[in-house]
């Protein structure tokens, strides 16, 4: 049975790092389609390529060098780094689904960087603009997945399959913006950024507390309890959010 | 100084600002929360009853953390 070999760290892990990874690469396709779109496909492609093989040579320097710092360190740390980065896509995601924040709007962002590449007149053949965008883009969406995989997968001892799940979602998302061949706008981001953000906070209050000697009940498989608990917290801050701002609405 | 050095303060810099910009940034509340919940689980870690008290305390403390920062972010009142 999956569920007896499989633990629940496991489990949040994979899905931590799947949806983190499939929702930073849905933003930096839409950077090299516009960028592919308008200049042409040779230099946007070689800007992907060296940004992937860029953020690959990253996980492979740091990842074993983590291996090296003491377990009980190396959780304080990076449960610490997990629920600031955690709490700070919840803010995000919680402002956003309260409408205090203008939700991600891909067709938006891409209609923005064809103008601003249009801008910028013709594409000679090495273009060292559509190189750089799509190099940029990617490097930069790809840097929050980095940090995830390291973080999660060298304090779990999993930076193999943190890695294999993290180009598991880049290909997928990568593979399925080629066959609709254009920005993927319906998928539900905010969404998916907020289970990223709650898996994460799990996970960084788990190793913050397994760091500082703390007795969970049932030892990992506290970690669900933990995503449900945040799950039910930020939908009721989410609530309290909207009701707030109604509220300053029609008193201002 | 020479042009290596430059460079490596160059690198050392960018790392250092990186990481300021990652882990404090916008919302320095969120990294204070996480020192001082550091601190508390600290302090109730070492009981034997008091580790039990911290399975508690640390996901409230967490929450109590998001609900300040998005209210932090919230337009003030009288605000337009």
């Amino acid at each position: 049975m999956i569920a007896t070999t499989v633990s629940s760290g496991v489990l949040v892990l994979v899905g931590a790092v799947f949806l983190a990874s499939a929702v930073e690469m849905v933003e930096a396709l839409t950077i090299v389609f516009a960028v592919g779109h308008t200049r042409g496909w040779r230099s946007a492609l070689q800007g992907v390529v060296v940004a992937l093989l860029a953020l690959g040579a990253l996980v492979a320097a740091f990842g074993p060098a983590l291996v090296h710092v003491p377990l009980t360190w190396l959780r304080l740390i990076v449960g610490g780094i997990l629920l600031i980065f955690g709490l700070q896509w919840l803010r995000k995601a919680v402002l956003r689904a309260s409408g205090l924040k203008a939700k991600h709007d891909e067709d938006a962002i891409y209609a923005e960087t064809v103008e601003e590449l249009r801008a910028l007149g013709d594409a000679p053949k090495g273009d060292r603009i559509a190189f750089a965008m799509a190099f940029k883009g990617v490097f930069l969406e790809g840097l929050e997945v980095v940090i995830t995989v390291l973080t999660l997968g060298t304090s779990a001892h999993r930076l193999g399959l943190a890695s294999i799940v993290a180009a598991g979602a880049v290909l997928l998302v990568g593979v399925v913006g080629i066959v609709v061949s254009k920005q993927l706008s319906s998928v539900p981001e905010n969404a998916m950024k907020t289970s990223v953000g709650v898996l994460l906070i799990s996970y960084g209050t788990f190793w913050v507390g397994e760091a500082l000697k703390v007795s969970w009940p049932g030892n990992d498989g506290f970690l669900l309890v933990l995503v449900v608990f945040y799950g039910l917290s930020t939908w009721l801050v989410i609530q309290q959010t909207k009701s707030a701002s109604a509220k300053a609405m029609v008193s201002a | 100084m020479s042009k290596q050095t430059n460079l490596v303060m160059r690198i050392l810099k960018g790392f250092g600002m990186f990481w300021w910009d990652f882990l404090v940034g916008d919302t320095p509340e969120l990294f204070v929360s996480t020192i001082a919940l550091i601190g508390v689980t600290f302090l109730l870690g070492r009981g034997i009853h008091n580790s039990h008290v911290a399975t508690v305390v640390l996901p409230l403390f967490v929450v109590a953390s998001l609900a300040i920062t998005v209210a932090r972010s919230r337009p003030k009142k009288g605000s337009k």
